[in-house]
Order: structure tokens, then C-alpha cells, then sequence
């Protein structure tokens, strides 16, 4: 089986087997998080930056345990302390990482086409963890992760995506992603919230109507809606989100006995899902999935950083 | 002809293993008086199947069933950052090693590199009360302070050959064989990434 | 001083010129276009195998200065106007400070009076600091030399504002020329709606941003009856409002640029290259063969480069904080030749008026054509060089060319303004 990636940026670039080899490579990680002493050496010796020009906890707490698992040297760069804002640029800031003898980036930035940018600047290997509206492809994986451990296929899968496609990194990972992988892919938004071209992601179709595609799925995938401002908001409030497009114990009886409940998380209780779906026992992978982020991390970084020809820094 | 290099000679066939297997077996149950404190942890791929073979030939002479492992050192592998693995085999150790007296069992012991990284798996899984090491093939050329406890047979062997053992199980032939390597071919007893 | 050019194969469709002829120039006047002509003393070329046209004009570059000199300056600006083959170019007005009062046109046209290599016409603003809130001194820009005027870079906003400038701007007959951009329905966009804006994941800028003031400003241009010249045209249904207004008689024109001719939005690829990144932003392919359409219709009046230099390093970085704009007075004569002229769409004929006659007539400055008495602006083409556009040979400080790498046919090899050489064998004559 060979792996010849030296970056994760674009899902669109690794193949249905190169996924495989993601998801099974995370099972064996599974094995290492279930020890007494949840490291290996795997990475001794290798540094990874995590350069994560916006703010984001999970993501970054995610790829530290992975690191850390791992037992690579890890430092945390970006916040408020971020170069950027002294008005170094990005290219700057990057080639000043790499005087340090890095291994691999791992970059979350507001903006779209960053991690290639960095790629291309720094020669290091490179994860995209989250750029702008752009892609998320570790989001991808652990979600595929999360609903391939559940359903133990991923073929022919209905997955339906619902909420905030337009402004959403995961979506542009997820959905191409699922495709990759044979499953079907129904976007389920107001029009508000939809991308010019959802059929470019890779949608099969596209509806207005949560109600009506509910009973064809086998994943309901929730999106988290975006509630930092109003003025100009794409939807008049979220009580009306919530009617309209909120998982709620009143339409549990629309969804398949088996139909799956995925969110990449921070959940809002009360708009997108009610408490009774987001903590339902049989339904709810959303805590799987957190788990699952940090096995197919360390299994992205195994992968990634593994069999270069002259060493971690190719 | 392999992917490993051209056969030059067989220098273990299927008998010999299986009386190697019966000799190593009787020592181990003499060493460690009796199977009583006694767990196996084969190193995958060829390790586990020995060890099973190693825990079948204790049963038949103590009447006791060992408990039985397997180990995949690809995350401790020293060479990880220029020979990936990447179809990683899985660890398989379901039993409490804290107290026992461990018996690693791999193939072919060589540099000691593979049994430096089994050990360091070892630990982090838990604290046996000894490790000892069974090998069916020793060929010399180590490059770490590591000795087996058990051999199956000393093959004096070139750097430059191979010393692979096949399996009727996965190969459907039982066989040590002896390899010159092919030009860029790597040095160890089965190729990176199974087969 | 006397200049005569030999044997040139010289194009002129104001005067239904396409022949081999020798062109006689005196005190910067053309004096004769014959066949055999002969001087006493002067400068003698002979141009066999090259083309001469009335010398080109670029209605819509962004020279920079004064304010954003590292940018571009208008002693290198002019440069890479000769450089491209252009004897005049149209300068925007949103430098810093804004050209909106007659002090920054004289500024303009004494700078280049000193430092140029081309003429310099200048466009000043429709709203004081383009603001799109008070009135510019257009009367007095415009005695002080003000060709036209122009919010170029945002557009002004409020239709009422507009058709205030338009109405106040029909008594100097000088064209508005507007840069039709919705900032409400725009917003943040930065590349087109559609297949672009979902794939790289921005924000979309939509045709409609531009059409809606397309739609609007000829409706305006309806109320006042002041001339309009739309910039920067992009999509396939703003040409069709432009030749819905022209077949109604409105005094309406459009410039079309080259990236938009010749570049489409997928040609932004995964390394969201920023010199791609333009305002009105690349759109479809079926857009662009529109414009061609209306290039070769006559719907389109003028190519203009919309010549946007920007510092290296405003444009390494990323895609959605680097500048708007794309450098293009040294690659538009020779995309033209080549996608245009040498595969037939258009005739050489067609190609003058694009660039050379059109362009004047908008500007409403003197006509140039290739007979005696016209000023000897001339631009000389050889339309079999082959060359590869080089970053390094640009005259402009500036490399933010889409084009860079690409392989064209023809090119400007001398041009004369008023029968000096700016532009000598590819080299520009210091």
C-alpha cells in the first residue's frame, strides 16, 4: 500500500484507498490511546509548529494530544502574540519558523489557500487545519472516521449536511470527502446559507426542506451556526433556525431507526440541535468524533512525516 | 527470485522448525520452571505466528494454556523516518502483563534493533516481572547489546543476504531461507508493510 | 527635424489605409503617407515586414503617483506605456491624494511633461476624495486639462449622487466613465460567483454587482444625456445592456480589458495566485467569449488594461487581503495580435480602432490618423516577433502581470510621439 503524500490540504487530492489508509492507520492508534501510557516514540525528535493564526481551542488541543502522543516536539504559535499582527507577513513569519529547523506546519487561518501558500514557501510538510472558508480536511477524516466505525461502511451512504454550507471550511472538505468515499450527499440550508455551486463540492442534492430529506438519511450531519452577529444575519433569528432547520426531538420520528447524528462541535443547544439529539444515546457520535480527532491526527502526522526519503524535513 | 533478493540456500526446512519449535519450547517450560508465570507476545508479522505455535507445543506439554499476544512495533521502529510502514499491523495483548515473565518471540534476531523497539512497546504497555527473548534464527551482526535466551539456530550469514523465514500458514511453505539481496533491497527478515 | 519611415505595411481605417507606404514626418507632423517618398536630411528606417499604426492610446491606467510611488511612479508608468507600444495613456484619479481638483491634474500632466515617455491624460474624480458625497471641481479640472472623469476603484454608490455628476458633467462634454460595482451586493467578494467562489472558498463577487450599475448608469445616461464610457466591462449580459443602449442611440461606450478577455476564473488554481486577483473579478469562460464576440461586433469601443501596479509584497500573500488589479500596458498589444488578430476573430483594421482610434474618441482628445497634417503619434509593430512574457523585462516596477510565462505573437518594437522616438528596436529611447 503506498502513501505518497507529503501535505494534507486539499482531501480532493487523496484517493478512496489513501483515505482507507487514514482511517485504518487510526485504528491502530486507537489501540496505543486505550494503554496506561497512551504515547509512543513514533515522532521523537520531530518538531511540529502549530500555527494557528485564529483562534480556535478544540482544534488546537486535538493536534496537541496527537503530537503529544506521538512524542513529537510541538510549539504552539499564533494567538494574540501572532506576528502578523506586528505586521510581519505571512511569508516572513513562515520563513522565520523554518530558521528553526521545523518539521511539519500544522496552520489554521482565517484565509483561503494559506496552507498551500505556507507549503510553498516553507518545504516542510504541511497540514490544513482549517483555512478561511476554504477546506478542513482533518475535520473530514475524523468525521469519516467517526461515521465508518459506526456504520462500518462508508459506500453508498446518504449523508445529508445541514446548515451554514456557504461559509463552511468543513463543508469543503467533508462533502468531496464523502464522494471520494461513494456515499451520496444531500445539502439541506437556506438558500441564505447555501454556496453559489453546492454541485461543485460535490452535492447530489439540494434542498430548503430539512423535513423532506430527513427520511432518506442515513447521517444527519449538523453544522454550527455561526451566532456572532445579527445585523445582516443569513436567517431572521435563531428561534426561526431552530423551526426550521434544528434537530429536535419532534422530528425524531422522520429520521431511519439507524440514521446517525454528527456535529464537528462547538455545539449551540437550542439552534441546530436540542439536547435530547445531541446526547442521544444511540444516534449521537458527536463525542466519537472528538475522539476520533485525535487518532486520525496521530495517524495524518504517522503518515505524513513517515518514509520521506532524507528524513522528517523533506 | 523475491522482492527480498535470490535464494541461495534453504537452510531451515519445515522439520527443523517444528523440532527447533519443540526444543525452545521444553526450555522455556525448564528455565522458568513450569508455564505457570509465563506469557508469549510474538512480534508481528512472523513473531506471533511462532509464538502461537510456541504456545500450542506448552499446552500439549504442561496442559496449560499460556496467555498469548502479539506485538506491531511500527510506532517505535528507529528507521520510521525513512522506511514508513504504512499498513501498521495491530497490537494485540489482551491479558495483564504487569508480574509475568514475558517471552518476546520474533523470526529472525539481526541488528536488535526490532527487539530494542519490542521492548520499549513492551513497557508502555506494562511492567513484566522479566522479559526473555526466543528467536527461531540467530544471524549475528548485532548493533545493540541484545541477546536471545532461546535460538533456534545460530546462521552465520553476509551483510549483504537476506535470512527470511516463511510460513505455512501466510506462505503456504515452512522455510528459512537464505537471500542475496537484489540492488536497493532493505536488510531484514520480512519486507516493511507486510505482504 | 525629419523622419522617414520606409516600406512599412501601414494601417489606418480613418482612412482606409491597409497598404505598403512610406510615411514623411516634419516638426512632429505626419507631411506625406506615399509610395517613394525621399528626404534631404533626417532619420531614415526602413520597416520592411512591420506594421505602422496611428499610435496607441490607453484609456484606463492607474499611474500611482502621487501617493503610491512604490507602487508605480509616472516617469516608469510612461515607461511601460512605451515599452508596450501606447503613445498616450488615460490616468485614474485614485492616487493619494485623489485627483479631484485642477492642483492634482496640473500636478499629473507637469510630472509628466517632465518624466513621461507617453502623453498623459488625465481623469478627475466625479466626488471629492472619491467619496461619492460632494461634487469635484470638474470645471475647473477640466480647464486645467481633465479629459474625462471617474470614480474608478469603487464607483460612485447612490444613484443620486451619480446623475448629480452626470448632469453636472454633460456642460464640459467630457465623458463619465464609470466603474459599476454594488458595494451592498459586492460586499467582501473576491472572486466571481459561482464555480470559483465555491471551489477556493471566498466570498463571491457576482455579475449582478455590476450589472445592476451597467442597467443603472445607462438609465442615467438617459435622464442627463451625459456621456458614458463603461469600465472594465465583464460579464455577457452587461455587453448586452451596452448594445441594448447603443442600438437606442445613447452616447454609451465600454472598454473591455485583456485578462478579461483572455483569462477566466479557473484559471485561479489551488495556489491562489494573486496577480489573478482583479476588480471586476475574472469570470467565466462564457463571459469572455461574449466580450470577444462584442470585440469583434463592435459592441466593445476600446481594450484598456486597467494597468494596476501593486509592490511585490502587497501581492505575496494572502489571496483575500492582497490588492485588487493586474499590470497590463506591456502585454495588451501583443494579446491582442495574438489571440485576436492572428487567429482571424478580428481584423487589423479593427484591432487601430480598438486601441488607437476609439479610445481617442472617448477621450475627446485630437484624432490621430496616418495622413498629412495628423500629429506623428505612431506605434510600429512587428507582428511576427515571438517572445515569452519575462517578469524581468517589464519596464513598470511592478510584476503583477496574469500573464507572465505566456508566449505571444507581435509586438511593439519602435513608437513616435510627435515624431520623437520613445521607443527604438524594443528599447525605450532615454
Amino acid at each position: 500500500m503506498a502513501f505518497n503524500h507529503k501535505h494534507l490540504i486539499d482531501i480532493t487530492e487523496y484517493s478512496a484507498d489513501d483515505i482507507m489508509t487514514v482511517l485504518e492507520t487510526a485504528v491502530r492508534f486507537k489501540e496505543v490511546n486505550e494503554r496506561r501510557i497512551k504515547q509512543v516514540p513514533t515522532l521523537k525528535g520531530t518538531t511540529v509548529v502549530n500555527m494557528f493564526n485564529e483562534p480556535s481551542t478544540r482544534t488546537r488541543s486535538s493536534f496537541e494530544i496527537a503530537e503529544k502522543r506521538l512524542s513529537a516536539n510541538s510549539l504552539n504559535f499564533g494567538g494574540s502574540s501572532t506576528s502578523t499582527v506586528k505586521g510581519e507577513s505571512l511569508v516572513d513569519t513562515v520563513e522565520t519558523l523554518c530558521s528553526y529547523k521545523i518539521d511539519m506546519i500544522i496552520v489554521r487561518d482565517k484565509h483561503a489557500g494559506v496552507p498551500r501558500k505556507i507549503a510553498d514557501v516553507s518545504g516542510v510538510h504541511v497540514i490544513d487545519a482549517g483555512d478561511g472558508k476554504h477546506q478542513h480536511p482533518t475535520q473530514a477524516l475524523l468525521d469519516l472516521y467517526s461515521i465508518w466505525q459506526a456504520k462500518g461502511d462508508l459506500d453508498k451512504l446518504h449523508v445529508g449536511v445541514v446548515g451554514d454550507i456557504g461559509h463552511s471550511r468543513v463543508c469543503g472538505s467533508l462533502i468531496p470527502a464523502l464522494k471520494i468515499m461513494g456515499c451520496e450527499v444531500t445539502v439541506i440550508a437556506p438558500p441564505t446559507l447555501m454556496p453559489a455551486r453546492p454541485d461543485v463540492l460535490g452535492a447530489d442534492h439540494v434542498t430548503a426542506k430539512l423535513d423532506e430529506a430527513l427520511p432518506e438519511l442515513d447521517v444527519v450531519y449538523m453544522l454550527r451556526i455561526q451566532r456572532e452577529r445579527l445585523e445582516g444575519a443569513p436567517y431572521p433569528s435563531l428561534r426561526e433556525y431552530n423551526m426550521l432547520y434544528g434537530l429536535t426531538k419532534e422530528r425524531e420520528h422522520l429520521m431511519k431507526p439507524d440514521a446517525l447524528i454528527c456535529h464537528p462541535g462547538p455545539i449551540n443547544r437550542g439552534v441546530e440541535l436540542d439536547s435530547y439529539m445531541a446526547d442521544h444515546p444511540k444516534r449521537s457520535v458527536i463525542l466519537d468524533q472528538v475522539y476520533a480527532g485525535i487518532l486520525t491526527r496521530m495517524a495524518e502526522m504517522y503518515l505524513l512525516l513517515g518514509g520521506s526519503e532524507d528524513g522528517f524535513a523533506a | 527470485m523475491n522482492d527480498a533478493g535470490t535464494v541461495k540456500t534453504v537452510c531451515m526446512d519445515a522439520d527443523e522448525i517444528e523440532r527447533s519449535l519443540t526444543r525452545i519450547a521444553h526450555q522455556i517450560l525448564e528455565a522458568n520452571k513450569g508455564a505457570e508465570h509465563i506469557a508469549l507476545v510474538g512480534i508481528v508479522t512472523r513473531g506471533d505466528l511462532l509464538a502461537k505455535r510456541l504456545a500450542e507445543k506448552i499446552e500439549a506439554i504442561e496442559g496449560t494454556k499460556v496467555p498469548l499476544g502479539k506485538l506491531d512495533i511500527s510506532f517505535y521502529r528507529d528507521d520510521f523516518a525513512t522506511h514508513l510502514a504504512p499498513e501498521v499491523h495491530s497490537t494485540d495483548i489482551l491479558f495483564d502483563l504487569d508480574g509475568k515473565t514475558v517471552v518476546l518471540v520474533d523470526d529472525v534476531l539481526y541488528t536488535g534493533r526490532t527487539i530494542r523497539a519490542a521492548l520499549d512497546a513492551l513497557m508502555d504497555i506494562g511492567r513484566p516481572a522479566a522479559v526473555q527473548l526466543a528467536v527461531l534464527v540467530d544471524r549475528g551482526h548485532r548493533e545493540l547489546p541484545i541477546r536471545a535466551d532461546y535460538v533456534g539456530k545460530n546462521v552465520p550469514s553476509a551483510a549483504d543476504e537476506n535470512v527470511r523465514l516463511f510460513l505455512e500458514e501466510v506462505d503456504g511453505k515452512s522455510e528459512v531461507e537464505i537471500l542475496e539481496m537484489n540492488e536497493g533491497a532493505r536488510a531484514g527478515a520480512a519486507p516493511l508493510g507486510g505482504e | 527635424m525629419a523622419l522617414l519611415l520606409k516600406n512599412a505595411h501601414v494601417i489606418d481605417p480613418q482612412v482606409g489605409l491597409n497598404a505598403t507606404a512610406d510615411i514623411l514626418v516634419r516638426d512632429g507632423k505626419i507631411v506625406e503617407v506615399g509610395q517613394g517618398l525621399s528626404m534631404e536630411k533626417g532619420v531614415e528606417r526602413d520597416l520592411s515586414g512591420k506594421i505602422v499604426v496611428p499610435g496607441l492610446v490607453d484609456l484606463h491606467v492607474h499611474l500611482r503617483e502621487p501617493g503610491y510611488e512604490q507602487k508605480e511612479d509616472i516617469a516608469s508608468g510612461t515607461r511601460a506605456a512605451a515599452h508596450g507600444g501606447f503613445t498616450a495613456v488615460c490616468c485614474m484619479p485614485n492616487t493619494k491624494p485623489v485627483i479631484d481638483s485642477a492642483l492634482g491634474v496640473e500636478y499629473v500632466l507637469a510630472r509628466a511633461a517632465a518624466v513621461g515617455k507617453c502623453r498623459v491624460h488625465v481623469a478627475g474624480s466625479c466626488s471629492q476624495g472619491l467619496k461619492g458625497e460632494t461634487l469635484s471641481e470638474m470645471g475647473d479640472m477640466v480647464a486645467h486639462g481633465a479629459v474625462a472623469f471617474t470614480d474608478d476603484g469603487r464607483g460612485v454608490q447612490g444613484a443620486g449622487m451619480m446623475r448629480r455628476v452626470m448632469d453636472y458633467a454633460v456642460q464640459f462634454d467630457r465623458v463619465v466613465m464609470s466603474h459599476c460595482q454594488d458595494e451592498d451586493l459586492v460586499g467582501e467578494g473576491q472572486v466571481n460567483e459561482g464555480v470559483a467562489s465555491t471551489r477556493l472558498g471566498m466570498l463571491g463577487w457576482p455579475a449582478e454587482g455590476e450589472e445592476i450599475q451597467i442597467a443603472r448608469d445607462i438609465a442615467l445616461c438617459r435622464l442627463t444625456g451625459c456621456p458614458l464610457h463603461v469600465q472594465h466591462l465583464t460579464t455577457a449580459r452587461g455587453l448586452e445592456l451596452v448594445r441594448a443602449a447603443k442600438a437606442e442611440g445613447l452616447p454609451v461606450t465600454c472598454e473591455v480589458t485583456p485578462h478579461h478577455l483572455f483569462l477566466t476564473e479557473d484559471a485561479i488554481g489551488d495556489d491562489y495566485n494573486t496577480s489573478l486577483k482583479v476588480n471586476p473579478p475574472l469570470r467565466t469562460a462564457a463571459d469572455a467569449d461574449a466580450l470577444i464576440k462584442g470585440v469583434a461586433d463592435g459592441t466593445v469601443d476600446a481594450i484598456a488594461t486597467d494597468h494596476a501596479p501593486h509592490i511585490d509584497f502587497e501581492k505575496d500573500r494572502e489571496f483575500e487581503l492582497a490588492p485588487f488589479g493586474m499590470i497590463g500596458l506591456e502585454t495588451a498589444l501583443s494579446l491582442v495580435v495574438t489571440h485576436l488578430v492572428k487567429p482571424g476573430v478580428i481584423s487589423w483594421e479593427r484591432a487601430v480602432e480598438l486601441l488607437a482610434v476609439r479610445p481617442r474618441q472617448i477621450l475627446r482628445i485630437e484624432r490621430v490618423a496616418l495622413e498629412a497634417g495628423s500629429t506623428a503619434d505612431l506605434t510600429v509593430i512587428d507582428p511576427e516577433a515571438a517572445w515569452t512574457v519575462d517578469a524581468a523585462e517589464f519596464a513598470s516596477k511592478a510584476v503583477n502581470s496574469g500573464f507572465i510565462g505566456a508566449k505571444l505573437t507581435g509586438r511593439a518594437t519602435d513608437v513616435y510621439v510627435g515624431g520623437y522616438a520613445t521607443l527604438e528596436d524594443g528599447a525605450i529611447v532615454e
